[in-house]
């Protein structure tokens, strides 16, 4: 066992930990901040998402120690400070953007990444910059729209039922 | 105006504020005092027989606590077929134990014949690389139509031919099906593969299996579609734990498609193994294991036949199909390809004469059985192709022929020749919606701006009817069901007048804890917010049946509309007590009861209270309290219909399509939340356009499979999928339930199919490729690149 | 997956040390080893993240070409690269999806060698030189055929240095399940010729095609390689195409790359 620190939603967190144990199961089994969900074991269903020293990243395929020391963001760090849904939890809502809602922390982490980078993306970037990101629910179709509209732009025409 | 609340309104849903901030509490999330974890041993072969299971090593092992194999289970029951199905000859189907651990015979790669229970996944995992097995492997049974032929290489020992039945539908009607088709002026006829998919929710299945030595209490977590369903099945057949012994919970469950309405074995031994050591055990499924082990759907080898005349008119129809339920029968396989395809083969059409034969094939691949549209896909994909397939060959257009074939709005209720009674629809309506909504008249516009990029563009149509709301019990029994299929509701008022309403339908993203409370919101004229809507807990809920077959609303919601009119009868009682007046003139609108005629009233709030502080109760005319139960057992199934347009554009050089754009025009009856119903059809398209793009489940002749991993099955990511025009504003609603609703949860994966492949075929054509009349799904680069240049 | 050691040396030599042992296997950035031990099919004793090592990251302009640090994340690459390299940053942007490319790194990808892998591809058409702790390799000696490389036994790639050509493109037909290369090309035009390299297609790796090289030195346009015909022999076969299919692409997606570039 190693002891880790790292800072989770901006709280100093250390626990002693196997070699073998991955960010993800770090975050869920050793603090009980089950948001984020696994859903493959391939790296490529995106549901394990979170931030690292603000990049977004897979935490499934991540050592926990290879992260020692680095600012971690998660979902459950994505609310106002009020408690209040944060400005892209709020658009998935008011959009519909989830149904069961396995994948969402995932696509609200990428969203955010995204729109760090580039706060105003065509639909196509949108769609392009998800690809890493699987959703079975929603066909995409208003996870694209909440993206858009949490970056304050109109939702094309197109997307209007 | 649209409404901000109640039925009709598109209201937020209010689960999303947990999923939005990583509160959901998914099976997997929940983590109790002293938990163990279970891992299992999977057979790496497609068919062995069991030579011999050395446990010792593993038993050995620091760390492990229990290892079970299928000797363990042989004394206990089986997990059964939910439907018996007889064959044409009148034979019952054959019913093959599936046992919780595979015994004697491992019969698919995946089959589990052992399980670890130990201190951690990774210890479990170890121990089940130290079992010592050896197999005698077998000839892998893959191939339909060779398991079929080959009487000597059999799944299931006891079954000579590897069929479970050969149904007929409807088996009197054969003669003159065939009488038809010998006379008739025109037959068209297309040999397709309905492609095997895998569910793929998002969250892997998992369960917790919990015992009480105190109490001999037993709880199971578990990602269930239907929690009492599961009760039933582990309680009566599987386990003999007793049915009040029983508690089954299935919390937050992400996604399930049908993979979840099962009772799969690992929720049996997770509860034995819990009883063995005293501890909760705890299973979470890998991506890889769901691959494996997760009710796979779909996968039918279907000849079809279509007479008609010369002016495309439908005489009579004709299909042979071999259905694959895998190694073992899930617990919907037998219905799957028979009631829920066979039965829908009219279509909207008033094709006079239709025969189905359906045989249903044992083999050594993960069971199959019903998944989104579940036998509807099916049916509309073989009609809908062989239907365009058949214009093509007579020159004729084929929105014409589909309109002049419609069953017409002045002919329902609609006696099918194959059984259902269409209760109403209107076809020509949402046709004429898709019409215009997907600007079908500008299509050659568009097609010819293709054309200067190099890209063929086609246009496909797909116009459907699928039968929901799975339930009728007198209906469903009669064909051979081992289950009633109502559902129910029980409605709660609590005496500061807010409301807990516990249902028998789950919400594993459907949204029914908004859906649910706006209609009770409506009905009782009080704010959504003082409703909850409570499932998925054995112990809260009565006895329903579920969620799938698109039925929560039509049937659970039915039953909840019901206990509602109950409560507002018992609240027109208390009112009469309190007002002094006669039942008969207490009337109940906007949240109060009112004598009518005076301004006497009582609020709902005040009747509430009343029932539980009954101070001065006429005791022997009226109880206190106020909550109703209600269950509903509909008349029929439902009906939703609709029309699906699709445009694609083709890279000849490439062969890859790209779906530019997808029109849907349904009829869902009443709406009663538009947002949500519009997200159902984005989902159920998505899904459709995977199936005929992008999905195939492959295993290769050694039935070991290819398609394992989301490294090489293809699941639909945003980049390739369009946005969807969908509409919903032609309603007939349904005549039987009280909503008036139908269903929506399957239409999006049973309409888009067809009209995916006949926008291909159509580009192909209109490209040229006119020797191409047929591609099977899914519609690869690869596969179509290799049509191009045959 | 089986437990190890875990060492995160802070320099090379530091690294070259801890990879000498036993049983000691290097971790980048993880996109595929990771998985590939969740799966028990990897069981190194000790593993030795190269994360950490700040000589070994970064896009710089040398002498002789672009120098990219191999534990440069492909993201970087995608964006620092740009004004040096823009074909190299365009198919840097496009391997896997936004989240593998902020950990998956170059030297990672060409370690591991993929024969679906995209970096392959501009490393051998750009006859680009790998740098290791121990040597230099070129391009065209380092690839070996699939997962195989010229890496020895405790050599590890440090940095890898692409010469600039005067047009380039890489064209990749995404294979639709993983988002490898079912097929990718690389055209490079330098002074004294084209260089062709082929990802995702053939059993063997990558590899250049020398046909439609000659064709395009001779000639730098897409009808230059009309006439020209891929054998499908020793493409591979699977479920997302066939040999025929992947030739057919080699040909289609070369004149794309050329007419890009």
């Amino acid at each position: 066992m190693t002891k880790v620190t790292v800072i989770v939603n901006g709280k100093s967190v250390s626990r002693d930990v196997e070699a073998r144990m991955l960010l993800s199961s770090f975050l869920r089994d050793g603090l009980g901040m089950t948001g984020t969900h696994i859903g493959c074991d391939t790296s490529q269903c995106g549901a394990c998402v979170v931030h690292v020293d603000g990049m977004a990243v897979k935490s499934c395929s991540i050592f926990a120690l290879d992260v020692a020391g680095a600012q971690v963001k998660t979902i459950e760090g994505m609310a106002n400070a009020d408690g209040s849904l944060g400005l892209i939890q709020q658009a998935f809502q008011d959009h519909h953007g989830l149904q069961c809602g396995f994948c969402t922390p995932g696509m609200v982490m990428t969203t955010a990444a995204l729109l760090a980078d580039n706060p105003k993306p065509t639909e196509a970037e949108v769609r392009h910059h998800l690809e890493g990101n699987i959703c079975r629910c929603t066909g995409y179709h208003n996870i694209v729209k909440a993206v858009l509209a949490a970056s304050g732009q109109d939702i094309p025409a197109v997307a209007a039922e | 105006m649209p409404k901000d609340s109640g039925i009709g309104a598109s209201s937020k849903r209010r689960e999303d504020v947990r999923f939005l901030t990583g509160r959901g509490r998914y099976t997997a999330d929940i983590q109790l005092h002293g938990q163990t974890y279970a891992a299992f041993a999977r057979s790496i072969h497609a068919h062995a027989r069991i030579v011999s299971i050395d446990t010792s090593a593993a038993e050995a092992m620091e760390g492990v606590l229990a290892v079970f194999t299928g000797a363990d289970f042989a004394a206990v029951g089986g997990n059964p077929a939910g439907w018996l199905i007889q064959s044409r000859n009148g034979e019952a189907m054959k019913e093959p134990k599936r046992p919780v651990l595979a015994h004697g015979k491992v019969r698919h790669v995946g089959d589990a014949y052992a399980a670890v229970i130990a201190e951690t996944p990774e210890i479990a995992r170890s121990a089940v690389e130290a079992l010592d097995v050896v197999f005698e492997e077998l000839p892998a049974i893959v191939d339909m139509a060779a398991a079929v032929a080959d009487s000597t290489n059999r799944v299931h020992d006891e079954i000579s031919d590897n069929i479970c039945y050969d149904w007929g539908w409807i088996e009197d009607n054969r003669a003159a099906v065939d009488a038809a088709f010998k006379a008739a002026p025109h037959v068209t006829s297309l040999k397709l593969i309905n492609n095997r998919l895998v569910p793929n929710a998002m969250e892997p299945r998992a369960s917790i299996g919990v015992y009480d030595p105190g109490t001999e209490d037993y709880k199971l977590y578990t990602t269930s579609q239907n929690p009492h369903l599961t009760r039933l099945l582990i309680a009566a057949f599987v386990m003999g734990i007793p049915e009040h012994k029983l508690n089954v919970i299935a919390p937050d469950v992400g996604g399930g498609f049908g993979s979840k309405i099962y009772h799969y074995g690992e929720e049996a031994l997770v509860l034995a193994a819990s009883r063995r050591i005293g501890r909760p055990v705890k299973w979470v499924a890998d991506r890889s294991e769901s691959f494996l082990t997760d009710a796979h759907g779909r996968d039918h080898v279907t000849t079809i036949e279509l007479a008609t005349d010369k002016q495309g008119n439908f005489l009579a129809l004709r299909t042979e199909t071999l259905a694959n339920v895998g190694a073992y029968l899930s617990n919907f396989a037998t219905v799957t390809p028979t009631f829920l395809h066979g039965t829908l083969m009219a279509g909207p059409y008033k094709t006079p004469l239709v025969y189905v034969n359906v045989k249903t094939v044992f083999t050594n691949t993960a069971p199959v059985d019903a998944y989104r549209g579940a036998g509807r896909p099916e049916a509309t994909y073989s009609i809908e192709r062989v239907v365009d397939k058949m214009c093509r060959e007579l020159g004729l257009d084929p929105v014409a022929v589909r309109r002049q074939n419609f069953i017409q709005p002045d002919q329902f209720p609609y006696q099918t020749p194959v059984g259902l009674v269409y209760d109403t629809g209107n076809y020509g309506a949402t046709l004429d919606k898709l019409m215009t909504l997907g600007n079908v008249s500008g299509f050659e516009s568009r097609r010819a701006k293709s054309a200067e990029n190099g890209k063929l563009r086609g246009f496909g149509l797909s116009t459907w009817v699928e039968a929901c709301g799975i339930a009728p019990s007198a209906l469903v029994g009669a064909l051979g069901a081992r289950v009633g299929l109502y559902d129910a509701a029980t409605v709660r008022v609590n005496p500061t007048g807010n409301i807990s309403v516990m249902v028998g339908a789950h919400s594993h993203g459907q949204g029914h804890e908004t859906v649910f409370a706006q209609i009770v919101a409506d009905k009782l004229g009080i704010p959504e917010a003082n409703i909850d809507i409570v499932h998925g807990d054995t112990s809260k809920i009565p006895f329903g049946m579920g969620s799938y077959g698109s039925r929560s609303l039509a049937v659970c919601g039915s039953a909840m509309d019901k206990a509602l009119d109950k409560v507002i009868a018992k609240g027109k009682k208390i009112a009469a007590h309190m007002l002094e007046a006669a039942e008969g003139d207490i009337i109940f609108a906007d949240g109060k009861f009112s004598v009518t005629g005076t301004d006497k009233a009582k609020t709902f709030g005040e009747i509430a209270f009343s029932a539980y502080v009954p101070h001065n109760y006429p005791l022997a005319t009226l109880e206190p309290g106020l909550e109703e139960t209600a269950f509903y057992d509909p008349a029929n199934f439902t009906y939703p219909a609709g029309a699906y347009g699709c445009e694609v554009e083709i890279d000849p050089d490439t062969g890859r399509v790209e779906v530019v754009s997808f029109t849907c025009a349904d009829d869902f009856g009443n709406v009663m939340n538009p947002m949500i119903v519009e997200g159902q059809v984005h989902g159920g398209v998505a899904q459709g356009i995977g199936q005929a793009l992008l999905e195939g489940c492959t295993y290769d002749d050694n039935g070991q499979l290819l398609s394992g991993s989301y490294m090489d099955y293809t699941m639909p990511r945003a980049d390739d999928l369009p946005m969807y025009t969908v509409d919903h504003s032609c309603i007939t609603p349904c005549t039987h339930n009280p909503l008036g609703v139908k269903g929506c949860g399957e239409a999006g994966a049973i309409g888009s199919p067809p009209a995916v492949v006949n926008a291909v075929i159509d580009a192909l054509q209109r490209g040229g490729h006119t020797r191409i009349t047929h591609i099977d799904m899914p519609l690869t680069p690869s596969r179509v690149w290799a049509a191009i240049n045959a | 997956m089986y437990n190890f050691d875990f060492v995160k040396p802070g320099n090379i030599a530091d690294a070259a040390k801890a990879l000498a042992t036993d049983g000691a296997q290097a971790l980048s950035g993880g996109q595929t080893l990771v998985p590939t031990m969740k799966q028990r099919l990897a069981s190194p004793s000790v593993l030795v993240s190269l994360t950490g090592i700040p000589e070994m990251k970064g896009v710089c302009m040398a002498d002789d070409g672009v120098s990219i640090g191999a534990a440069t994340i492909h993201q970087t690459v995608a964006t620092d690269a740009a004004k040096y390299y823009p074909a190299l940053a365009k198919l840097a942007g496009g391997i896997g999806d936004p989240a593998v490319r902020n950990r998956g790194t170059l030297g990672g990808s060409l370690a591991n060698n993929d024969p679906s892998a995209c970096y392959p591809s501009a490393v051998l058409g750009s006859g680009a030189t790998v740098h290791t702790n121990k040597r230099k390799i070129k391009a065209d000696d380092y690839f070996q055929g699939m997962f195989t490389t010229a890496l020895k036994d405790g050599e590890f790639i440090t940095s890898v240095t692409f010469p600039v050509p005067q047009r380039a493109a890489y064209v990749k037909f995404d294979q639709p399940a993983s988002r490898f290369a079912l097929t990718a090309v690389f055209v490079a035009k330098y002074a004294d010729g084209v260089r062709v390299a082929v990802t995702g297609a053939a059993e063997n790796g990558v590899f250049r095609w020398t046909e439609a090289e000659a064709a395009l030195t001779a000639n730098f346009a897409a009808s230059a390689i009309a006439n020209l015909t891929v054998p499908s022999k020793g493409m591979i076969s699977d479920l997302h195409g066939t040999s025929a299919y992947r030739a057919n692409l080699v040909k289609v997606l070369t004149g794309r790359a050329v007419t890009a570039a």
